[in-house]
């Protein structure tokens, strides 16, 4: 361009590296290869200014990022080879998609003239992530290189959020081209609704004002747009009742008097009857999954719909919403509030009109209140309200998938936004200790537990070596019920019990593993032992596993059957 | 209902947006009829064409989801009333003497053009609606088609009227 722009040669592994570090980014999780070697070798150059965490699968190193993201709500980065280095990250770019977390995801490629010949470690890795990214990109020129990793971070981390893939071809990482970083983006097909159209607002003011029995009913949209703030002054505002999905958690108080639970196939009774009893349901920032509504004819059957989502596909996808809005929910919510500020009299009538059904959902919680019985052996629920207890609800809490999730969903209280990382949508097992990793870096200073099931921690098990290598404190908290328990459970209910290889007959001695690895193991067999871990746990500074041997055929309750509506609630 | 829809997709002209359109439709398990795809005057863009049958809820997922896609620039439903469609078909056609006339007569009354001769088969090129083609080949068969080929359906909005 200028001749100044001339001194600025670089090979592509600088571009990218000073491309990353334009984006702020400070951390990569990784894990090197042949189609990668050369952005490794100028990696070493940037060792101060680049924390490179070596995963032990690339599996891990997606979720690790994953997980990095959802607990500080940057993007999340990983850099991998081609072929099996990139095929190896599918699950975690899924992961990432589905619950959608912002990602950039590079990908090693074999060298531009060799690819479509079958080369070696050659993957067509933009085929294969085409449906499970939010978008991605083949670079086949350097000079798009500086372009297209601008573009990535915007479309990763604006409107719904999702994880963006560049394939990299080896050359391309060689050659030398000028670096000149856009400042702007240019994309004609892409631009987000950010606020809300005032008359939709206005209709939404108008009907939360008019209802009888309202419901807020939340989701992970509440936590990617930040907006925990804004859904709690609507709540009080209006003395307004709050029902979250799994990915909502977080997003508002569970210990606020207006909190009703999760609702949902494992939801709480009050939760699960307020949709059902409610005549105007308002969904922020969630996407009407089978698994929340149940059968879905009968989901908020006596309720008008309001839905505010950045994602105009997620709206009417599943139920008929009367009054849509697509904008981010934080500033529809900061309009909606401003709307209603000017009408103090109104709201306070309102409010009295409605104190009924309140008092109506919180029937329903002290008819049928989360409970368990205690015995002589371990409840599973005992061990996570303990964790709740002793982190004082402070905690980052990872999970793995299964019963020990739904558990952690019921039990633990969560106070905080992105205190939460589990995987929702996908329901991936092995999610949740990489993931642990990667909050564990994003805050150095927290504690971080991954409440893992025996059968789920054994899928991302290696990556231990990497939290110990990086003296990463994680806590993972092992459920021990020697069963696949979430699936032994469904064959208990659905199958006559007929436990077809749900049984995890061999485990490895948990305590010993953490050991070999040189992480800390503790072991609690009986009630009595489970606080005294905990606090041990919490005391050391390293990785800890802690294997609790509990009741092997204890049950997630409440539970609605698939496909049933979700007032059709097995209690305990 | 099942109704034929026409979408017309302005795209960006990038390697890949044909995949990522069609791979919306095939994970919802909708059928594509037809699909045309061409740069229009600015070289940087594409118009595709595609006709599809399904539900019109679905059709609403569907053009919501490909608003979604990255290069896809605007998603407009047209619809029979306020839109010219066409669509051109190849026949190659038994020409003996028997037959010859038949053919000449057809073509004629169909506005068609023989674009090819070889020794006993013609070739026709024909433009109109579907159904117009469809009773084009109604006629011709008993006549011994030999081969066809259709180029998908092109549709463009009317300009509104008053
Ligand atoms: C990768 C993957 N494979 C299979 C499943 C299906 N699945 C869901 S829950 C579950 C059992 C999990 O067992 P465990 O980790 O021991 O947890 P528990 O239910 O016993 O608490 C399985 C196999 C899944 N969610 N993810
Ligand atoms: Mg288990």
């Amino acid at each position: 361009m200028n001749h100044n722009s001339k001194k600025n040669l670089m090979t592509g592994s600088k571009i990218i590296i000073e491309s990353l570090i334009k984006e702020g980014v400070d951390t990569i999780f990784g894990y090197p290869g042949g189609a990668v070697l050369n952005i490794y070798d100028e990696l070493l150059n940037y060792k101060d200014k680049i924390n490179h965490v070596l995963v032990r699968h690339e599996q891990g190193a997606a979720h690790a990022a994953d997980g990095y993201a959802r607990a500080s709500g940057k993007v999340g980065v990983v850099l991998v080879t081609s072929g099996p280095g990139a095929t190896n990250t599918i699950t975690g770019i899924a992961t990432a998609n589905m619950d959608s977390v912002p990602m950039v995801i590079l990908t090693g490629q074999v060298p531009t003239n060799l690819i479509g010949n079958d080369a070696f470690q050659e993957a067509d890795t933009v085929g294969i992530t085409r449906p499970c990214t939010k978008h991605n990109y083949l670079v086949k020129d350097i000079k798009d290189l500086a372009k297209t990793i601008k573009e990535a971070f915007y479309i990763a981390s604006t409107g719904r959020p999702g994880p963006v893939l560049i394939d990299i071809p080896k050359d391309i990482t060689s050659s030398v081209y000028e670096f000149d970083y856009p400042e702007n983006v240019e994309l004609r097909g892409y631009s987000p609704t950010y606020f809300g159209h005032h008359v939709q607002i206005f209709k939404l003011a108008a009907e939360i004002l008019k209802a009888k029995k309202p419901l807020l009913y939340t989701g992970g949209g509440v936590i990617s747009s930040n907006a925990s703030n804004e859904l709690r002054e609507l709540a009080e505002l209006l003395d307004l009742p709050v029902t979250s999905t799994l990915m909502g958690l977080g997003g508002f108080p569970s210990e606020h008097p207006l909190f009703f639970g999760m609702l949902g196939m494992h939801g709480s009774y009050a939760a699960n009857m307020a949709i059902s009893n409610a005549d105007f349901i308002v969904a922020i920032g969630a996407r009407f999954d089978d698994r929340v509504t149940g059968k879905v004819e009968e989901f908020g059957k006596n309720a008008k719909f309001a839905h505010i989502d950045i994602d105009p596909s997620s709206i009417g996808k599943n139920v008929k919403i009367e009054i849509p809005v697509v904008g981010d929910v934080k500033s529809v919510l900061s309009s909606l509030l401003e709307v209603l500020s000017g009408k103090s009299e109104e709201i306070s009538s309102v409010k009295y009109e409605r104190l009924g059904w309140l008092e109506e959902i919180n029937a329903w919680k002290y008819e049928h209140p989360l409970n368990y019985k205690m015995g002589d052996v371990i409840k599973p629920q005992y061990v996570i309200e303990k964790i709740y207890e002793i982190t004082n609800g402070d905690a980052i809490i990872s999970t793995e998938v299964g019963q020990s999730q739904m558990w952690t969903a019921q039990f633990y209280r969560f106070k905080n936004p992105r205190t939460l990382l589990t995987s929702g949508g996908l329901g991936t097992m092995g999610f949740g200790f990489p993931a642990a990793i990667g909050a564990q870096i994003a805050h150095p200073g927290k504690t971080v537990f991954d409440i893992a099931g025996d059968g789920s921690i054994q899928m991302n098990i290696q990556e231990l070596a990497t939290a110990v290598q990086y003296n990463l404190p994680v806590k993972i908290a092992i459920i021990n019920n020697n069963f696949l328990g979430m699936i032994r459970q469904w064959q208990e209910l659905f199958y006559h019990k007929r436990y077809s290889f749900s049984e995890m007959n061999v485990n490895p001695d948990f305590v010993k593993l953490a050991e070999a690895y040189g992480a800390v193991g503790l072991r609690a067999k009986h009630p009595d032992e489970v606080v005294p871990v905990i606090e041990k746990a919490m005391s050391v500074k390293r990785p800890v596993i802690m294997d609790f041997v509990v009741d092997k055929e204890e049950g997630v309750y409440p539970m609605v059957a698939p496909g049933a509506p979700i007032t059709g609630m097995l209690l305990v | 209902m099942e109704k034929t829809h026409i979408l017309s997709i302005l795209v960006e002209n990038e390697s890949g947006v044909l995949t990522r359109v069609a791979g919306l439709f095939s994970a919802r398990g909708f059928n594509i009829d037809s699909i045309c795809v061409a740069k229009t005057l600015d070289k940087n863009e594409s118009k595709m064409i595609i006709a599809t049958s399904g539900d019109a809820q679905i059709l609403e997922q569907i053009t919501k989801q490909l608003n979604r896609l990255v290069n896809v620039i605007k998603v407009q439903e047209l619809n029979d009333e306020d839109s010219v469609v066409r669509q051109t078909v190849l026949i190659k056609i038994n020409a003996d003497e028997t037959t010859k006339s038949d053919i000449f007569r057809i073509k004629d009354i169909f506005g068609g053009r023989v674009i090819d001769v070889a020794r006993n088969y013609y070739t026709l090129e024909f433009t109109g609606s579907e159904r117009k083609i469809e009773s084009l080949i109604d006629i011709l068969r008993p006549l011994g088609i030999k081969d066809i080929v259709k180029t998908g359906i092109v549709a463009l909005q009317r300009v509104k009227k008053g």
